[in-house]
């Protein structure tokens, strides 16, 4: 008999907040369960108390029609649950076939039985639908590969309810597609998943039922997500209405700002060339792996270019790090925040002044906290950050409110003039993605050429002005602003066997 | 530290009757390293004969002098993510090298100048492989630790080298307001370093890239540069106290500061200084100083055995990482 899952009433205190409060959320077997809210609403912390990690102050827990009382991460797992984080946990050096056995490796009196595991480990991954070669090492696969690996790994410890947080935030489009069919497979196959995304769309493509979290309660739960609009889950989410969330604004544009040709590096196979005018907002499309991150580091200096040059105003630049682009008012957002944008042990204050602290003051050396005290105030209540004080670690803020604060580092700065994003809404919830499309107008109306690189469709179709899209390590195609389609984006952008 | 009162923070703690216990021990390890320090240092005042005397604590503070300057520059290397293990080949070398110099030209000037100059190129060595050629900052070190002691042999022939210029003589042997020139140096080395890591962007800079290399260099820091000149800057400090050592034992000994590195790495983790990088305070290292120096300073004072401070130097290394550890889970 499949298990059911049902969690009642569940309370979870935090010293001075109330992280979950009297939710309630139940499952039934074969189907996908969206768990949705923004960021803070508690589904982290939902997640973590069915995965045995923390423990309710109250409320029951109950799989199967059995109350369970997880006292650790083994006791949920032990119990048929498996939790799919957004960080993966694998061994990089070690095969699929031994991350898979990792911890029952099939041995002959302590001989490892390299046949044997590469056997089994085929047999697990054919009956899962997944076409992998066992031998393969983890850290050749792509994400979704990993993710697939891990999902095996689940079901290998007979997993009856799988729960997959934020698991396309780093896909391709292509990926999704292939994690979306192994979580079809696997309701077929009578499992509970639960699935946690920002992402309305596939939540409809995908789940048949909803729950809502918003500050820590239930708000919503949709068994059936017929009928349900897109705007009913959006409101919901946020607690208001949001109209447009990108609200696009037309601007009238300014002479050529940055001016970028022949431009090539290791991914950038082909030479790019492409210009933005001042006002412009231009969006980059493309596959993981089509060369648009390369492309904005090597405009940025962070990659030396092999060939190519960059003008600014009509001034050749050469831009060999990141500190003589900054100079020539380049700004830059990059694709990773925890890796390449925060500094996380490091207050607020220290993450938004420490691009403009690099020359202020006698001659850069000393600090004026005292102003940087209040240029830090100014931008917390500018851009609505949440924060308890500039003083907080910024590890502790929502991803909304991080990027709030890289976008404040680069605002802080009198003569930006290109703003370079790079998957700038990435895990962010809708309330704050529609506070940073406001900002990318802002910084366009200022007369700043804005560069928006992102694998959301929607979301460049909905601020751009222009769109360009790189395949392969090469810019193939400008598509204007009326002739904007998620189709043509889509066909331009995926190499030529799959495009038909 | 300040305190924290974030959800993330809190580690679940199993319902049961120790996590009192648990909780309480995790507040002491985590804020108060001084408090700790002090009940200790209390404790042995009353039960440790002549501990506490005028002329103990200043030889305390002499013995902890050298470690607590280049303690100093030890937690900018840590705080940047980096990692030093020649200081000690360079103390002995440059306590070595004035001490020759000094004899040849009979000028103590030229000594120091030539002493702060040696380490000064080590450490820039040092710093433009790890930070240019990007090997592992534990290899590079390593094979300039073994590099530089060799030089110290070579110049000095592997004997000591013995002065008897009169300066040389004065320059650690001087003192001001009863306090020796070492400990007048060490305090300011406390007060200069503590300033630029609170107060400047160099500090500042030093804690963003350990707290996160890729991040500084996109927000416009020159990392590398900056990774060169804290080396460099190491290597000078560990330089003047090579020769403020020499200058105390009136020779240079190419044998001198063996193990000198680890005591200084246990004084700057033992003072809270996280090995992961990005954070570090100057009142913690001081604290790690004087953990240090204490210890020392009483296992004489009860005549134990030479042998044994070795082994209890290792156990308090070893207590050190636990509690930089204890303090970083989670993070």
């Amino acid at each position: 008999m499949p298990a059911s899952l049902q969690l009642n009433e569940i309370t979870k205190r935090f010293p001075g907040v109330r992280a979950l409060d009297r939710v309630t959320f139940s499952a039934e077997p074969g189907s996908v369960h969206a768990l949705i809210g923004e960021n803070g609403a508690g589904k982290s912390t939902l997640l973590k108390i069915l995965g045995g990690i923390y423990q309710p102050d109250s409320g029951s827990l109950i799989v199967g029609g059995v109350e369970r009382h997880f006292v650790s991460a083994a006791s949920s797992i032990a119990a048929g649950i498996a939790i799919i984080h957004q960080e993966l946990h694998y061994v990089p050096n070690l095969t699929i076939a031994e991350n898979l056995l990792l911890g029952h490796l099939p041995h002959h009196y302590g001989f490892f039985r390299r046949r044997d595991a590469v056997r089994t480990a085929a047999g697990h991954l054919q009956r899962m639908g997944v076409e992998l070669n066992p031998r393969a090492k983890l850290k050749t696969l792509s994400i979704a590969e990993r993710q697939m690996v891990e999902i095996c790994k689940a079901l290998l410890r007979e997993a009856q309810i799988i729960a997959l947080d934020e698991p396309t935030s780093s896909l391709s489009h292509h990926e999704t597609e292939i994690l979306f069919r192994l979580v079809r497979d696997l309701r077929r196959q009578g499992k509970i998943l639960i699935y946690v995304s920002h992402r309305l769309d596939e939540i409809f493509e995908l789940c048949d039922a909803c729950t809502v979290l918003r500050d820590g309660h239930t708000v919503a739960t949709h068994q059936s997500l017929a009928g349900v609009s897109r705007a009913q889950l959006v409101e919901e989410m946020v607690g208001r209405k949001i109209d447009d969330i990108y609200n696009y604004r037309p601007r009238t544009l300014g002479t050529t700002r940055v001016e970028v040709s022949d431009l090539t590096g290791k991914q950038v196979t082909r030479p790019a060339t492409f210009s933005v005018r001042a006002g412009e907002v231009v969006g980059f499309f493309g596959l993981v792996g089509s060369g648009r991150s390369e492309l904005m580091h090597l405009i940025f200096g962070a990659t030396r270019a092999r060939s190519g040059s960059v003008k600014i105003d009509g001034r050749p630049i050469r831009a060999r790090h990141p500190i003589d682009a900054i100079r020539n008012g380049i700004a830059f957002c990059p694709e990773d925040r925890k890796e390449s944008g925060i500094v996380p042990i490091r207050s607020v204050t220290e993450n938004i002044n420490l691009t403009a602290r690099q020359r202020a003051g006698w001659r850069g050396f000393f600090i004026d906290f005292a102003r940087e005290f209040k240029v830090t105030d100014r931008f917390i209540q500018r851009l609505a950050i949440k924060t308890p004080s500039r003083r907080q670690k910024i590890r502790f803020l929502s991803g909304g409110n991080q990027q709030k604060v890289i976008l404040a580092r680069w605002l802080n700065l009198a003569d930006v003039r290109v703003v370079i994003m790079d998957e700038p809404t990435r895990g962010i919830d809708v309330g704050a993605k529609h506070e940073i499309y406001n900002l990318i107008f802002e910084l366009a109306e200022r007369g700043c050429a804005v560069i928006v690189v992102s694998s959301e469709l929607p979301e460049l179709i909905g601020i751009a002005d222009r769109m360009l899209v790189m395949r392969a390590g090469a810019i193939t195609a400008e598509i204007a602003r009326d002739d904007f389609s998620e189709h043509l984006a889509l066909s331009l952008a995926l190499p030529d066997e799959q495009a038909a | 530290m300040k305190t924290e009162t974030t959800p993330e923070r809190k580690v679940a703690s199993p319902p049961g009757s120790d996590s009192f216990w648990r909780q309480l021990l995790a507040f002491l390890l985590e804020y108060n390293l001084v408090f700790i320090f002090l009940a200790i240092f209390v404790a042995l005042a009353f039960s440790v004969r002549y501990f506490f005397t005028v002329q103990n604590m200043l030889g305390l503070a002499l013995s902890v002098s050298q470690i607590g300057m280049v303690a100093c520059t030890m937690m900018f290397c840590l705080a940047s993510r980096d990692f030093d293990l020649s200081v000690g080949s360079i103390v002995a070398f440059a306590g070595v090298l004035s001490a020759t110099v000094i004899n040849f030209t009979d000028n103590l000037w030229a000594g120091v100048a030539a002493a702060l100059l040696s380490g000064a190129i080590i450490g820039c060595v040092n710093g433009v492989i790890i930070a240019y050629l990007r090997i592992n900052a534990l290899i590079t070190t390593l094979a300039t630790m073994e590099m530089v002691r060799g030089l110290a042999f070579i110049t000095s022939h592997g004997q000591a080298v013995g002065v008897s210029n009169a300066d040389f003589i004065y320059f650690a042997g001087s003192s001001f307001l009863g306090i020796s020139m070492p400990i007048w140096m060490t305090i300011a080395c406390f007060v200069v370093f503590g300033f630029l890591l609170n107060s400047t962007v160099y500090g500042r800079n030093t804690l963003a890239i350990g707290g996160n290399p890729e991040a500084a260099r996109l927000a416009g820091i020159h990392v590398e540069r900056m990774r060169v000149v804290i080396f460099l800057v190491q290597g000078v400090i560990a330089g003047l106290a090579g020769v403020i050592l020499a200058s105390r034992i009136t020779s240079g000994q190419p044998n001198s500061a063996q193990g000198f590195e680890l005591n200084v790495i246990s004084a700057c983790v033992l003072g809270g200084v996280s090995l992961k990088g990005g954070s570090a305070a100057i009142s913690g290292v001081i604290v790690g100083v004087f953990i240090l120096g204490t210890a020392e300073n009483v296992m004489n004072l009860l005549n134990i055995d030479a042998f044994y401070q070795y082994l209890v130097r290792g156990a308090i290394l070893l207590a050190a990482v636990v509690v930089d550890q204890q303090r970083t889970r989670g993070d």
